[in-house]
């Protein structure tokens, strides 16, 4: 199994299949339905963004309070479907990798083939054992937001698998 | 006549909420570990194996099995001989709310579907409430998360359309769902009542036990066959194909109008937590 260092550079990138199965380390954002339609709102008016998208990996999660002595709460991957009227419009802003769980739609795909970007599926329901491979967190935006708030997780042996790739072959059975 | 105080309710009620996020039962985990002895492929045996590792992690931290913890949903039989001199409503959304903020819970509900500011104490909880004999209080308590809420289906089919339209209709929900209600899932399904009576008894259907079986020998037959068939469709773990698509099919049946046929399909991810006490 490949370990995968984030962000991921253009060669690997390109280099994954779908079915890989690979972990990830290194650092990413999370970011979830209310985060999303606000970057997407953000770059309409033309106001700058949280953190620069150019090559980035963001995460669909909204991980639950963590305990004190905790670093994170439990963190599994949140459906992936209902960022897809926002992630083709973070893609051409540069976003590159995104991780979630779940099918997407064919415009999704398409427009993942055109910035040569590609999709991570993790496990959905493992939200405990997941809180052990994170090992900081940070808030970057939205604190209002909490849950749904913009956090910069680092994370190492995270497992997943390439679940859409940029030539445009996909993984699941529906 | 008997009672019990507010302050044992809205307690027992926290209890409830804290225990159904991070200890699952332990039929359910035999059930998954049932389903990945049956894979014969290597990816499926793997997601398994990391659903049975979360929840074993889960029950020893105390870290939630899932961070979606849900909208709370509860159902009480009230027993017509035991008096509460408190509001029941007030006092259970007082334990929901206690459970998601002392058990550091997701807060995942919003005032207004439009408006989507967040309450902070995952209330209002979902309560359905009966009437029953005796003088006791029961509580049901689910925590339901989205990911397979967001998957299920209702349909108001014809007496026509009989037994077949229903099977139809619930393996074209079981498809359209595919990996992204949390495969394997437990599905709870409800055939007739009215629209709104078919939804809650398919809701009410996922409080079974994982291992029992219909009383009604046309909704038990119903079951199995459903059971096999939803398992032939290939979907697996997590939508990555496998034998175990479904742990358990639950069907509950009400009586409806001779125009009618309701049929509600409740999904639940694999993480079917709920949990129940008497008081």
């Amino acid at each position: 199994m490949r370990n995968l260092l984030l962000p991921l550079s253009e060669s690997v990138r390109l280099s994954l299949r779908a079915g890989d199965e690979v972990t990830l380390s290194g650092d990413l954002y999370t970011g979830r339905d209310a985060a999303h339609k606000l970057m997407v709102q953000a770059l309409e008016k033309g106001e700058p963004l949280p953190f620069p998208l150019n090559g980035e990996t963001i995460y669909y999660t909204g991980p639950t309070p963590a305990k004190p002595g905790q670093i994170i709460g439990s963190c599994g991957p949140t459906s992936s479907y209902r960022m897809d009227p926002y992630s083709p419009i973070l893609m051409k802003h540069g976003l590159k990798v995104m991780i979630g769980k779940g099918p997407r739609s064919e415009a999704f795909r398409r427009s993942l083939v055109e910035n040569r970007a590609v999709y991570l599926d993790v496990t959905g329901g493992i939200g405990a054992l997941l809180s052990q491979r994170v090992k900081a967190m940070e808030l970057i935006a939205y604190p209002w937001l909490e849950s749904e708030a913009i956090y910069r997780l680092r994370i190492e042996n995270f497992p997943a698998i390439v679940a859409y790739d940029s030539a445009g072959n996909d993984v699941f059975t529906f | 006549m008997r009672t019990i105080s507010k302050d044992r309710l809205i307690s027992e009620m926290e209890r409830l909420v804290v225990e159904a996020a991070t200890v699952l039962d332990d039929k359910v985990v035999a059930c998954l570990r049932n389903g990945q002895g049956q894979e014969p492929g290597e990816r499926a045996r793997h997601i398994l194996g990391e659903i049975l590792e979360n929840q074993a992690i889960a029950r020893t931290t105390s870290i939630p099995i899932c961070q979606d913890t849900g909208v709370a949903v509860v159902f009480v039989e009230l027993g017509r001989d035991l008096h509460l001199d408190f509001d029941l409503t007030e006092a259970l959304n007082e334990g929901v709310r206690r459970g998601y903020q002392n058990g550091y819970l997701r807060k995942s509900v919003v005032r207004h579907p439009l408006d989507r500011v967040n309450t902070k104490d995952n209330t209002p909880a979902v309560i359905h409430l009966s009437l029953v004999p005796g003088d006791r209080l029961r509580i049901r308590f689910a925590p339901k998360g989205a990911g397979s809420e967001n998957m299920s289906r209702l349909a108001m089919l014809t007496p026509a359309d009989g037994i077949e339209g229903i099977v139809r209709f619930v393996l074209e929900t079981v498809k359209l769902a595919g990996g992204k209600a949390c495969p394997p899932i437990i599905l709870g399904i409800g055939i007739g009542g009215n629209f709104e009576k078919c939804a809650l008894i398919a809701k009410e259907a996922l409080f079974r036990e994982v291992d029992d079986r219909a009383e009604n020998p046309i909704d038990r037959a119903l079951e199995e066959r459903l059971f096999e068939e939803v398992n032939k469709l290939g979907i697996g773990p997590m939508g990555l194909s496998g034998v175990t698509t479904c742990l358990a099919v639950k069907v509950n049946s009400a009586a409806c109008h001779i125009a009618s046929l309701p049929v509600a399909v409740n999904i639940q991810c694999h993480a079917a937590r709920h949990k129940e006490t008497v008081l």
